[in-house]
């Protein structure tokens, strides 16, 4: 009891230790992998960066689902839909009027005025969708949130709005083509290491051997995508630690006591369903949108599961544990098979080099099966390279099964995270 | 209705009149009227199943009375949501404790109180606001831990509410309706499974709060608490109002010893 007393006053300081000891953990293990790869420091330099934008942009998502399900019990499966309404309202807003052949224009305003009105727009669709289905049981605003997700994925994908003329206005989604975010959040990053005097920076980095300036620039847009984290990390925790907050977890909890406590707990969850989506707006934004390049490929459902799966790693409920999910979940789980298959060549080469065996690829399960019972441990890790992302898949799903059988908390929902804006002791012992 | 009662005094706190509720075929509560005045400790007793959680339900907004008006305060409260009766200051406890179990005792506590700065939004996230929010997060926490003190919770301040006892939970309830400081509180079997020495301690502390201006209606059935401590005790059998009265007046009323206390009594 005072252990947890102890831990709840002092919050701040052990759970940032959590975050930039995984992170340390990660680019150890990341830079070893690499250097035994043979890569050159870009390289190196550049996977790290990789993992640090990932981390960072689930950790954002996932802060933003902890609102809804791990603070209010809201479950909302339309993330994907949210961040496509955030960066596609985004990148039309702040698209050129007059962009090149072949590209579909924009309403030609400011980066920033387009950022805060794709906030503004998925928080406001959410809400939307959240007045007529916060009103029944809880499952019916999975099946709203998962099917309004679809729509807006299906909207986006056909010719509907693909390119219109509004009071001699054209703008548009660009359909299944996708959309160029030539504005995009990247584009001040990248313009800051390009001139003095950021690009000052780029030649140190250039001198010691990072040869790439997108490698810098990525690095410098990473950078700022971890303190947009720090950020949205207080502004989450001062909504945790509030009576706000307390009235969440109360509704999440028992929504006939709330009420009976004279809380109106469809104003609370019409609030936070908004504020979440907003937030889930904006990590659409600071994701996709600094691709450049953006389709409506890239907002199926599955991003929603992963997104989920990350939040149950780190454990619904804990801010803390919300971005340390999504930095596992990232890093190990998302960029790591990706990056053993990007470099399957050489990696099975340097486990052949180890274990022996064949590197040539099994062409069915069947036969890597085999491979598997003949001890030829290569062979098989051949056929998981070559199949990675459905794997992946079945692994994200054994790990959910294992997480709901021995570990329903993740790795942070077991601790209290106190629900009010001051220490709870008795006596005026703080500050 | 009252067949017999105190005198008539000031305006009633809480007026039912003729309520109603029916479930599918089934009328749980029927033509139910009566006024409690303000600074009583009213009881409620009657046979398992004879609607007095299904009054309070109705009162309380927690259901919505198929017919029949509820005035509090002189307003009336009758389709109002559960959010907007607690608003108006008309509290009730649930006769299964539904503790909100993930949130310590001192969140359970803190929850209560109505019109907190900090419920919104923008206070509980701007710097200079969200000082306001903490200084009477301050001054509530002060009360939620006397309030601990009274009900003998405090060495289980820091627990989820889920690892209490059920007569902890009970005492939770209480605690927690007590901490909005409410005009009146609906209790329904608020000492079933409490200590008798805690039992007789939370009397005297009704006691105490009803000469402060608190009024309680209370379902009870341990029939030495009712007849000891209430006036005036109202009988329900079936659905509908036996009778209302002294509990001299109910010990001698023939109907309710047919229907409730047996012929033992
Ligand atoms: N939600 C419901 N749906 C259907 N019937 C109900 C419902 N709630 C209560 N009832 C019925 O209404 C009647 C009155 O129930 P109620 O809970 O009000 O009794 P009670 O006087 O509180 O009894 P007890 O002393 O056992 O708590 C019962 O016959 C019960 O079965
Ligand atoms: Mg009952």
């Amino acid at each position: 009891m005072t252990a947890s007393g102890f831990r709840s006053r002092l919050t701040g300081l052990p759970d940032a230790v959590y975050v930039f000891g995984l992170m340390a953990g990660l680019y150890v293990v990341f830079t070893g992998l690499t250097v035994l790869l043979n890569f050159e420091l870009a390289g190196v330099v550049n996977t790290l960066r990789a993992i640090t934008y990932f981390s960072a942009v689930y950790a954002m998502v996932v802060l933003a689902l902890n609102l809804h399900w791990g603070y209010t019990g809201l479950f909302n499966l339309g993330v994907a839909g949210f961040m496509a309404v955030g960066v596609y309202t985004m990148a039309i807003v702040s698209g050129p009027t007059n962009p090149g052949p072949a590209e579909i224009p924009g309403l030609g305003m400011s980066l920033w005025v387009g950022v805060v009105a794709g906030v503004v727009v998925a928080g406001l669709v959410g809400v939307l969708a959240s007045l007529p289905a916060l009103r029944l049981e809880a499952d019916y605003l999975a099946i709203v949130t998962l099917a309004l997700s679809e729509i807006i994925r299906l909207v986006l994908n056909s010719t509907l709005i693909q390119e219109v003329s509004v009071f001699g206005v054209t703008f548009g989604t660009g359909g299944a083509t996708g959309l160029t975010v030539q504005n995009n959040p990247q584009t001040p990053v990248t313009a800051f290491f390009q001139s003095w005097p950021g690009s000052a920076i780029t030649d140190m980095a250039m001198a010691i051997g990072i040869n790439r300036p997108t490698v810098v620039e990525g690095i410098g847009y990473a950078i700022v995508l971890g303190a947009v984290v720090g950020l949205l990390f207080v502004f989450v925790r001062r909504i945790a630690t509030s009576p706000f907050g307390r009235v969440l977890k109360a509704i999440r909890e028992d929504q006939v006591v709330a009420a009976a406590l004279g809380k109106d707990t469809r104003w609370f969850k019409i609030i936070i369903f908004g504020v979440g989506c907003g937030l889930m707006g904006l990590a659409g934004i600071l994701w996709y949108g600094s691709d450049g390049y953006i389709n409506p490929l890239s907002f199926r459902p599955n991003i929603t599961f992963y997104v989920f799966v990350a939040l149950i790693i780190g454990g619904a409920g804990s801010n803390t544990g919300s971005i340390i999910g999504g930095s596992i979940f990232a890093s190990v789980l998302f960029y790591l098979p990706q990056f053993l298959e990007q470099n399957s060549t050489p990696v099975l080469d340097g486990i052949q080099s180890v274990l022996g065996g064949s590197t040539a690829t099994p062409q069915t399960v069947i036969d890597a099966g085999g491979a598997l019972v003949g001890l030829d441990l290569t062979a098989f890790l051949a056929y998981c390279f070559a199949n990675i992302s459905s794997l992946r898949f079945i692994g994200v799903g054994l790990i959910l099964i294992y997480l709901m059988q021995r570990r329903p908390d993740g790795l942070f929902g077991h601790r209290i995270e106190t629900a009010a804006s001051v220490p709870l002791t008795t006596g005026d012992t703080d500050e | 209705m009252s067949e017999s009662s105190d005198e008539p005094t000031a305006e009633p706190v809480l007026a039912v009149d003729s309520l109603e509720k029916q479930f599918g075929g089934i009328t749980a509560v029927e033509d139910v009227s009566f006024d409690i005045q303000p600074g009583s400790l009213t009881g409620l007793i009657g046979p398992n199943g004879a609607g007095k959680s299904t009054t309070f339900n109705c009162i309380s907004g927690t259901l919505t009375p198929t017919s029949g008006t509820v005035h509090f305060q002189g307003t009336e409260i009758t389709d109002a949501p559960s959010h907007v009766v607690a608003e108006h200051g008309l509290f009730r406890t649930f006769q299964i404790a539904r503790e909100l179990e993930e949130m310590t005792v001192l969140e359970n506590l803190l929850l209560a109180p109505p019109n907190q700065l900090g419920e919104s939004l923008i206070y509980a996230v701007t710097p200079g606001l969200r000082q306001r929010v903490q200084k009477q997060e301050r001054e509530l926490r002060e009360r939620a831990w006397e309030l601990l003190e009274r009900f003998e919770l405090e060495h289980l301040a820091r627990e989820y509410a889920g690892s209490l006892s059920g007569g902890q939970r009970k005492l939770l309830e209480l605690a927690r309706a007590l901490m909005a400081e409410p005009s009146m509180v609906l209790l329904d079997e608020p000492l079933a499974g409490v200590n008798p020495t805690l039992e007789t301690q939370l009397l005297e502390g009704l006691h105490e709060l009803r000469e402060e201006g608190y009024t309680f209606l209370l379902v009870e059935h341990d029939m030495n608490v009712i007849m000891n401590h209430c006036d005036p005790i109202i009988v329900m059998h079936q659905g509908s109002i036996l009778t209302v009265g002294t509990a001299d007046e109910i010990r001698s009323n023939d109907r309710v010893i047919d229907a409730y206390l047996g012929g033992d009594r």
